[in-house]
């Protein structure tokens, strides 16, 4: 086959440029020696130090300067930067809001933040992939981490159910794109992303088999998002991991998960827009209507939650699917609006206790706007929000996403976007209608500080989004600029 | 900013949310809490309707652009800037929603008792979501505006409800987001063919006409759900209904207009040639809406039910105005709309006095309060002969025009929708009839009381407001004559254009 396009800058080492990630695996692995050395209960220590790591990161990833390291492996540049940070964003929330949730259902150990940290690595990596074996390691580290957070409360059936189904489906996941990766390969002799672009521009060298890699890469990573018809285990692993693992799957791996479907889709794979448009507005178009349809009859809010993250991760692809910098920017402004608002749902969620126990039924939620008014509001505003309901967060994640598609001409798919956003909107007001219009059930108890922070400014970044959103979009824009730079 | 450089549009918009604030911050026992909430919302919108008059005095009515005008960037890049601004359009409409918040507020006084801190806060929402949607010089605000709107009235009529009160709200909602987002699709077209969304752009632009049909459509698809127009009408009367007595007047008084105020504001302005050819589609659909709700109202034993198909009928009758695209027409709608949004506030009030006493809104239920409530039945009937379009009140003035305006188009149409006032005399009269008059035999009906001083503060200004209108109505009709005119002049401008083109591409 056409021997790999070997570019200057494949040779230089540039080691710094991962120092971020270096520092925050070193770190990572001292947290650990930590709690093991440590006699007594390490896990308050461990996960305050893990947000300090997750700080001191993010620090980092502001300092670097764009570039590609390592051989042509590793890449910074605006759009690694932006999604580690929103990334480390997510992850630093739910970690806080794991410390408390935690400790009342005795599964407060050391490694749960230490097990979050190393996944964030390889998101981290992932953001950063420039190569195919890179962006498979990535997925690894962060998968291994995350099979283990699933099945976190051991001795609950559920919760080891849950583990072990994501851990045998991502691992048919992982084997579906390690094929995808190595027929690429095999039919173009590079792994490497912008040799693979240089590569492509010539459509000639498109083969059949290539093309075929390219689906299976797609389909493992659109698993990874859980995109219909990919999607199948996310309601159950919603529903049985333990409510803090559940707000950290539904924020942080789905960007690290985006993010890397955007760059190798938008830059190895960007001149075969034409091969892959058509798939990514299939998925896209059967994530937002299934997220519509099945979330009406669910009754468990963590598994309403899953479906509507299969439909919030419909309504991002169509930016994808656009393969415009104003489809990707519309994606990294979805994705955005999309953590701090699910980040402030399962706030909301992990708050409803009841005698010790959490609950998770929606008609448990009823009478809460007499009960608890504070959490009842910020749920309401979340709600909105998910539905799209101006003039809060996630009308504008929808219009970026919708400019987008209008200006791609994917007219189709913009109807049926805002079709399934009415539909959408019918079980999130139902939700708030529980809330606010049923007879009020019993007290739930007092929510601990650290869900009322996040909560609490997770709702306030959601309300007041409207008042300065061009400082976001222009990160957004650059970022988007940069995978086409 | 305006001549003085004072922001005084953003100040009616934003203030009463500031008095939200206000009374979110309200500590203490449940009654001082209530008793705090209701005085911080009625001082609040009683300070927006002061402004908001000041609004009403330095307006130049001889003008026919935009004035106060404010621009703030928001989305540089995007061409989407924070812009307000009024013209005669939409001043009116500006100080309708504003006159009408004090008198929900203090008509609520009593009748909400439960949890009065959230709704206080939810009106006062509202008010800032219809105060700005009519000031808004930008598409985006303006989406945003209209749309924000469905929040706080959906919570108004699910919590403060009738017995189907979730059943209303959640259809109210699904019914106008479901026109609206495709509004939002006819939005972002627009946005990217002119490149801005200031709305004086977008008034300058000229569309293909293959295009405008599209975006006609998907306005239509909005604004005749908020209109409401048949035959995508039937959430209003169960809204209407179920909500408390200040929901219903906001509704019919402000909520209805949004939906008119949209066609004149950006289908009829903006898209003139598919507006033209979709005209007779209008017209049929009004025409239905006319006669049809009209008779559907004569058979309703509830007596908000019947106001609010009356609601749809004369709505019908706006929308039959406004797609006459003359003079007469246009401002015959706009002073309908105007009116009722008094008269049909009035009304719901109106029942929500015999409610509050008796809590029920049959018809049946009542009968001969003229015996005791001579004074309730003084201001039933100037409002049931506003309704009707009695010459003197302000409901003659507008169906008047519009009548005038449509018989300019075509005789049929001026006889069908004239229809409306016959019909509209049959309902409200035996509406009427039947409460106020007959024998006084129901015995709990004895002992009703007539109106308190809190009820004849909530009436008084909207009668003075009625006679007013209908006695000097170019008081009202010399704000928008000026606005009007120019955009009458546009609209035959652009189809004089159209017959250009066509008439060159023939030779």
């Amino acid at each position: 086959m056409t021997p790999a396009l070997a570019t200057p800058m494949m040779s230089a080492m540039n080691w710094t440029l991962a120092i971020p990630e270096i520092v925050l695996a070193v770190m990572g692995l001292g947290i650990l020696i930590f709690g093991v050395l440590r006699k007594q209960d390490a896990a308050l220590l461990c996960t305050m130090f893990t947000i300090g790591a997750f700080l001191i990161t993010g620090l980092l990833v502001l300092t670097r300067g764009a570039g590609i390291g390592y051989h042509g492996q590793f890449q910074t540049d605006a759009f690694a930067a932006f999604n580690k940070l929103l990334i480390l964003s997510g992850a630093g929330l739910v970690t806080i809001l794991a410390l408390d949730y935690n400790r009342k259902q005795g599964i407060s150990r050391f490694e749960f933040p230490v097990l979050m940290l190393f996944s964030v690595v390889g998101m981290m990596i992932m953001a950063s992939a420039s190569n195919l074996m890179t962006l498979y390691l990535g997925l690894e580290l962060q998968s291994l981490a995350l099979y283990v957070l699933a099945a976190f409360a051991r001795d609950e059936l559920r919760s080891s159910e849950a583990g072990l189904k994501y851990f045998v489906l991502s691992g048919l996941a992982s084997g579906l794109l390690l094929y995808g990766v190595s027929l690429v390969y095999g039919f173009s002799g590079t792994m490497d992303f912008h040799a693979l672009r240089a590569l492509l521009a010539d459509p000639s060298h498109a083969s059949a088999g290539l093309v075929v890699g390219i689906v299976f890469v797609l389909v493992g990573l659109a698993f990874k998002v859980s995109a219909v018809p990919f999607h199948m285990w996310t309601p159950d692993v919603y529903e049985g991991a333990p409510s803090s693992v559940t707000a950290f799957f539904a924020t942080a791996p789905k960007v690290a998960a985006m993010s890397v479907l955007l760059r190798v889709m938008a830059v190895p794979f960007g001149s075969l827009l034409g091969a892959w448009q058509l798939l990514i507005v299939l998925v896209s178009l059967a994530s937002m209507i299934l997220g519509a349809l099945a979330a009406i009859g669910q009754t468990n809010i963590k598994r309403l939650m899953a479906y509507s993250s299969i439909g919030h991760m419909g309504y991002a692809l169509i930016g994808l699917a656009v393969g415009t910098a104003d489809g990707i920017r519309g994606v990294l402004v979805y994705m955005l609006i999309y953590v701090f608002m699910t980040v402030g749902t399962f706030a909301c969620i992990i708050a409803m206790r009841r005698n010790g126990q959490a609950v998770e039924k929606i008609d448990d939620l009823a009478g809460l706007g007499r009960n608890d008014p504070l959490l009842a509001l910020l749920l309401a505003v979340f709600m909105f929000s998910l539905a799209g309901i101006p003039p809060l967060a996630g009308f504008f994640a929808k219009l970026y996403i919708f400019l987008a598609a209008v200006q791609g001409g994917l007219w189709f798919l913009a109807i049926v976007g805002v079709l399934t956003s009415v539909i959408g909107a019918f079980y999130y007001i139902r939700v708030i209608k529980v809330m606010y219009f049923d007879a009020p059930a019993a007290l739930f108890d007092t929510k601990p500080p650290s869900l009322a922070f996040v909560a609490g400014a997770s709702g306030l970044f959601t309300v007041l989004f409207f008042v300065f959103p061009a400082p976001f979009v222009a990160a957004a824009q650059a970022a988007a600029q940069a995978l086409f730079g | 900013m305006n001549a003085a450089g004072f922001p005084i549009l953003s100040l009616i918009t934003w203030l009463p949310l500031v008095g939200g604030l206000v009374i979110m911050c309200v500590r203490g026992d449940e009654a001082t809490v209530a008793s705090n909430a209701r005085w911080t919302a009625l001082w609040t919108s009683l300070i927006v309707l002061a402004l908001s008059l000041v609004l009403w005095v330095q307006f130049d009515p001889q003008e026919p652009g935009f004035q106060f005008v404010e621009n703030v960037p928001w989305l540089p890049e995007f061409h989407v800037g924070y812009r307000m601004g009024v013209d005669g359009i939409s001043v009116l409409f500006v100080l309708l929603s504003t006159v009408l918040t004090p008198i929900c507020i203090l008509s609520a006084w009593e009748a909400i008792q439960t949890r009065v801190r959230e709704f206080m806060l939810a009106f006062l929402i509202l008010e800032t979501m219809m105060v700005g949607m009519f000031c808004a010089l930008d598409f985006v605000v303006f989406y945003m505006f209209f749309e924000g709107v469905l929040i706080p009235m959906y919570l108004i009529i699910g919590v403060w409800g009738g017995p189907r009160r979730v059943y209303a709200a959640v259809k109210f909602f699904l019914y106008t987001l479901t026109g609206s987002v495709l509004m939002l699709l006819a939005l972002i077209a627009m946005w990217l063919y002119a490149g801005t969304t200031d709305i004086e752009t977008l008034l300058h632009t000229t569309f293909p006409v293959g295009m405008q049909t599209w975006l006609f459509l998907a306005l239509f698809a909005s604004f005749a759900v908020k209109v409401p127009m048949w035959p995508v009408h039937t959430w209003l009367p169960d809204a209407h209904v179920e909500a408390p007595t200040a929901g219903s007047v906001i509704l019919a008084g402000v909520l209805l207009k949004m939906g008119a105020y949209g066609f004149i504001r950006f289908s009829i302005p903006m898209l003139p040639q598919a507006a033209q050819s979709f005209a007779p589609f209008i017209f049929t659909l009004s025409v239905v809406a006319v006669i049809y709700t009209s008779l559907v109202a004569l058979a309703q034993t509830d007596m908000k039910k019947l106001i609010a198909y009356s609601s749809v009928a004369h709505m019908g009758v706006v929308t039959i105005g406004l797609f006459t695209f003359n003079v007469q027409g246009i401002n015959g709608a706009l002073f309908q709309m105007l009116s009722h949004g008094i008269v049909s506030g009035a009304l719901f009030l109106g029942v929500g006095v015999v409610y509050d006493r008796i809590h029920s809104r049959d018809i049946d239920r009542y009968g001969g309060l003229a015996d005791r409530m001579p004074g309730y039945a003084f201001v039933f009937m100037l409002f049931t002969m506003a309704s009707v379009g009695l010459p003197g009140t302000a409901g003659f003035v507008g169906e008047f025009l519009v009548i005038l305006g449509a018989l300019q188009v075509n005789f049929w149409l001026a006889l069908l929708g004239g229809m409306g006032m016959i019909l509209g005399a049959a309902y409200m009269l035996y509406l009427y009839r039947r409460v106020i008059f007959g024998r006084l035999t129901k015995q709990d009906l004895m002992g009703i009381l007539d109106l308190s001083p809190r009820e004849w503060a909530v009436f008084v200004p909207l009668i003075v407001l009625t006679m007013w209108m209908g006695i000097y109505p170019s008081s009202f009709t010399s704000f928008f004559d000026a606005s009007v005119g120019a955009m009458v002049q546009h609209h035959a401008q652009a189809m004089a254009d159209t017959v250009k083109l066509a008439a060159g591409t023939t030779h």
